[in-house]
């Protein structure tokens, strides 16, 4: 039997339903009644494949959220599962993988460019301009001053020793390239990412 | 990983020894799981704790943290000894043969060439003896005293099954249980898989580690067959990614190495790169260095990168040191030399060793950015949390900017999961409020500063200035743009050997194999050719299909190199070229060409008569057992105590330690003794945990709340700790006051005729998030690295614990 894979939902999710509300006694057609409503819900949201953001298993995930794309049109995820035709993870997910949604909603998500001065007790908001301009300031500023062109012995080494960055492991390999582009571009070497740790 | 996590089912024996693949890589676990139901394969594990892996294992040994050296060179001899070895393998296809220069030997605990001033190895007898042609010499008959047989089998002598147990504290009958099941996979048939994580990375002789198993895999002939391998469970879902793209203090993309100050000129830099072939007839791949790394310049530099400045060789910075790792910098930092720092998605506060310091060392900084989608402990290091953070923030004058960032479910892009398959994954929501994606963010220092170097001036701009951004967007570059820069394309017509245009002028390249070295091509990163190709995205295939069900499924994403699923997969087969395991084949020789469900890691029509050896990357052709010069701490692993140990080192008591290892002054004044601190820590994860995020999710705040630690039942019947009570940890660099988990799962071990006791620290709390407030393993962990990665010694240093009260808020 060819089975597509809404239908491998349509079957998998009556089948967690039937012994969910087995359990709570509702019998058959309980059962039968969650079988019909579980994939409507499903197919009224859009979907997407990703890649859970944990371990380096890489399982794929489905991503289902509401909101048709239209351009004025803000989309809300509201669910998260195994992508049943990854070739690794089939479908499952563990405990971490399970609770991708609370992460996505995290209500420690940062949601505007923050500065604490120096002495300051607090953060304040600011704009993206401002946080920009004065990182990229600070960062010229350090560069000029502290930029070592040629060591003891005269060779060019053109390195930035006082300011050093951290790369991000959950980034994309895309992301990643551009960050070492901009870094290096700088003469950065104090440079590393999560494989060191 | 050498091979993929659907291939562990093919495996005959499964050894998870430094790591713990049930908890930490469940989905990928399944796999082992499905190996012992449908192969029926045996699962052993070694391990201080008694872990969930450990409960579905066929055999269990209990080792003492950072003695996994003394077990493997034990489990070598065995194999010796027994003979147990797969002989047609070990003859043609490792270094077994090859003869030593005289000057290398072994005594006391030091390799040949130790300087104590540098705290490290004059190398240059560490290598083959050469002939005339500049060939490796040899001894089939492995009779020559010099031979690497021969030294190794001198080498391992001293680990015999008394000692191994002396050390480990792991009791003779079950190591030597284990050590007859690694034995049976010597069969050509038969194949032995290793799991392993950060069990093996994070130690003083972390590299050694994962080398000595590789060497046991070399033996049994477990190298490039289904279901073997070394495989390391990587821990981020991109982390393999940012080592393939180099963002690593010493690397450039695809494993090229950033210049040093002792290559002045881009002629001196390539002279060190020539990977001259060191038996007759070998690959020795990287000979086509110059092509990926002039290739890589075009990529970055575009037209400004030219024959007549070396490619712009000297717009790359030099180093001056091996690494400006995690370690230095924050050595550096806390002595005042760095003036600012920008975590993007990473958390030192949490991460790195001796929190005491990574704080006082932030608050040294004049600047720190964080770009983060969750609002992390480094962010808000300034601030006065309590016992878990006590801060006076009017004292510290570091500007700090917070700035929030997309997460995985908001964007496009790849991600390299650990068998290196790049998966492409799409963008579901926007990322909430300002949120912008790193892209953005990058792009905007980017052009700040070019913008101010253009009107201004400064510091050497060049580099800065000619950078490429060919984007359609040049505010927000298109993963997909980037995707194409990194897999390459053509400058100019490139033609064959008989003229003929294989690529025209502008198109992207199939693979890396079209690569130039005369500025024609451009590729920013040369093992990622073939990723984006004319035909499009291969990143985002989504056939799953999967020849004989032999777990490689091909045309799933893409995997580097070349879409290569099993690395060295040559080896899979005899000189001949047969499979070694008939059931189970790879690529096999049909008469003309190299054949089968993978693509070849060789030459696809290299005769197997020519006696290319199968280990294409490396100058001989062949695995190394002995590792020449590439190992800072010997050609060999050696047992070394970690830096806190509660013994003495049994082999060679002046020389306790990793000799090779870097400790600055003051991170080795704050080294405890066993005196003071008499137990055996170990920092591990929890199922329920990833890292310092899950605390932020709810689920997984709810499923494991709260810091606690594990201790056994004997000890804390001495220390009259209860379970669930409040206990006060203590290292030489800082405590933590928890609840004690007082378990069956970690007994005392027998070392060196002492009992020793093992506390376990779960790291996953801090003082953000939703679960409760905690300090972080890594306030008690040592600021000590691997001779060779620098990454920290976080599992195994010296404790103390004592029953306590709840903290004062």
């Amino acid at each position: 039997m060819q089975v597509g894979r809404r239908g491998f939902i349509k079957l998998t999710s009556a089948g967690l339903a039937t012994s969910a509300i087995g359990v709570l006694g509702f019998g058959s057609s309980g059962s039968a009644l969650a079988a019909a409503i579980r994939p409507f819900k499903l197919t009224a949201a859009a979907e997407t494949r990703n890649t859970c953001t944990y371990c380096s298993v890489s399982c794929g995930i489905l991503i289902y959220s509401m909101g048709d794309r239209a351009k004025n049109a803000r989309s809300n995820i509201i669910h998260i599962e195994g992508d049943p035709d990854h070739p690794v993870n089939r479908g499952t997910l563990c405990p971490k993988g399970s609770a991708l949604l609370d992460v996505v909603h995290a209500p420690t998500r940062l949601k505007s460019p923050r500065y604490r001065a120096p002495g300051s007790g607090a953060f304040k908001e600011v704009s993206w301009d401002f946080a920009l301009d004065r990182i990229a300031r600070l960062m010229k500023e350090d560069r000029d001053r502290n930029f070592i062109t040629r060591n003891a012995a005269g060779t060019q080494v053109n390195r930035w020793t006082s300011t050093g960055m951290l790369a991000a492991s959950a980034s994309s390999t895309e992301t990643s390239y551009l960050t070492w582009k901009v870094a290096r571009s700088l003469g950065m070497v104090v440079f590393d990412n999560q494989a060191r740790v | 990983m050498t091979n993929t996590w659907q291939d562990i089912k093919n495996a005959n024996v499964i050894v998870v020894m430094g790591g713990n693949a049930a908890e930490a890589h469940p989905c990928g676990f399944k796999w082992v799981v499905e190996a012992k139901i449908e192969n029926g394969a045996k699962l052993l594990v070694i391990d201080p704790r008694y872990t969930r892996t450990a409960s579905v294992a066929d055999v269990y040994a209990p080792i003492r943290p950072g003695t996994d050296i003394a077990f493997l060179n034990g489990l070598i001899r065995y194999l010796l000894e027994k003979d147990a070895i797969q002989h047609d393998y070990v003859r043609a296809y490792t270094n077994a043969s090859l003869l030593v220069k005289e000057g290398f030997g072994f005594e006391d605990g030091l390799f040949s060439g130790y300087r104590e001033e540098i705290n490290g190895y004059d190398r240059s007898d560490w290598d083959y003896e050469l002939d005339e042609q500049g060939f490796a010499k040899a001894d089939d008959t492995w009779q020559h005293p010099r031979c690497v047989m021969r030294l190794l089998r001198n080498h391992v002598d001293r680990y015999t099954p008394e000692t191994v147990s002396r050390i480990c504290g792991t009791p003779q009958d079950k190591y030597l249980q284990i050590c007859e099941l690694f034995a049976g996979t010597a069969a050509p048939d038969k194949a032995l898989t290793s799991l392993f994580a950060l069990g093996w990375t994070q130690h003083s002789v972390g590299s050694q580690n994962i080398r000595a198993m590789a060497m046991v895999q070399l033996l049994l002939g477990n190298i490039g067959v289904a279901g073997g391998g070394m495989n390391a469970l990587r821990g981020h879902s991109n982390i393999q990614g940012l080592t393939d793209v180099g963002l690593l203090s010493e690397l450039m993309p695809g494993y090229l190495r950033l210049p040093t100050d002792a290559e002045p000129t881009f002629e001196d830099y390539m002279k060190t790169r020539q990977f001259k072939p060191l038996r007759p007839g070998q690959t020795s791949y990287w000979q086509n260095y110059r092509k990926f790394f002039v290739s890589f310049q075009k990529a970055i530099y575009g037209d400004a990168a030219r024959a007549d400045n070396d490619w712009s060789y000297d717009w790359l910075p030099k180093l001056d040191v091996p690494l400006y790792d995690i370690i230095r910098a924050f050595e550096m930092m806390a002595n005042g030399q760095m003036n600012g720092y920008i975590c993007q998605g990473f958390n030192p506060m949490q991460a790195f060793p001796d929190r005491g310091k990574t704080r006082r060392a932030l608050g040294k900084l004049k600047f720190l950015v964080t770009m983060d989608p969750l609002d992390t402990e480094t962010s808000r290091f300034w601030e006065n949390f309590g016992p878990q953070n006590p801060s006076d923030p009017a004292a510290i004058q570091t500007e700090v900017f917070q700035l929030p960032t997309s997460c995985f479910a908001e964007e496009n892009g790849s991600l390299v999961n650990s068998s290196r398959w790049l998966q492409w994954h799409w963008k579901a929501a926007d990322p909430p409020g300002q949120a912008r994606s790193d892209i953005w963010i990058m792009t905007g220092l980017c052009h700040r500063l070019r913008e101010m170097y253009r009107k201004e001036g400064g510091a050497f701009p060049d580099p800065i200035l000619n950078l490429t951004w060919n984007y359609t967007d040049p505010a927000n570059p298109d993963p997909e743009e980037l995707a194409k820069e990194m897999n390459g394309r053509a400058l100019a017509d490139l033609k064959d050997s008989n003229g003929a245009v294989t690529a025209h002028a502008g198109q992207l390249l199939e693979g890396f194999a079209q690569l130039r070295d005369d500025g024609t091509t451009a590729s920013g990163c040369w093992i990622f050719s073939g990723c984006f190709t004319e035909k499009g995205n291969q990143m985002a295939r989504r056939d799953a299909t999967d020849p004989r069900e032999q777990g490689l499924a091909p045309n799933w994403a893409w995997a580097w190199p070349a879409n290569r699923r099993i690395l060295y997969n040559r080896a899979s087969a005899d000189a001949a070229g047969k499979a070694w395991n008939p059931e189970k084949p790879i690529i096999q020789w049909n008469g003309s060409r190299w054949v089968g469900i993978d693509v070849p890691d060789y030459g696809p029509t290299t005769k197997p008569s020519d006696a290319v050896g199968p280990f294409i990357m490396n100058a001989e052709g062949v695995g190394r057992l002995f590792a020449r010069d590439q190992m800072a701490d010997g050609p060999f692993p050696e047992h070394y105590e970690p830096f806190e140990s509660p013994s003495e080192n049994v082999l060679h008591p002046k020389v306790r330690s990793n000799p090779a290892a870097r400790v600055f002054a003051d991170d080795r004044a704050a080294f405890g003794t066993a005196k003071e601190f008499p137990y055996v820590a170990t920092t591990y994860r929890l199922t329920e945990h990833f890292h310092f995020w899950t605390k932020h999710a709810l689920i997984n705040a709810i499923l494991q709340p709260e810091e606690f630690v594990e201790i056994g039942e004997v000890l804390a019947r001495q220390k009259g700790i209860e379970q669930g009570g409040w206990v006060r940890v203590a290292s030489k660099r800082g405590a933590i006051v928890c609840k004690a988990y007082v378990t069956k799962r970690i007994r005392p071990l027998e070392v060196n005729g002492k009992p020793t006791h093992v506390i376990g620290v779960p790291l996953h709390w801090g003082f953000t998030g939703q679960a409760r407030k905690g300090y972080g393993a890594n306030t008690l962990t040592p600021s000590v690295g691997d001779a060779n990665s620098q990454t920290p010694e976080f599992k195994a240093f010296l404790v103390n614990v004592e029953k306590a009260h709840a903290p004062k808020e």
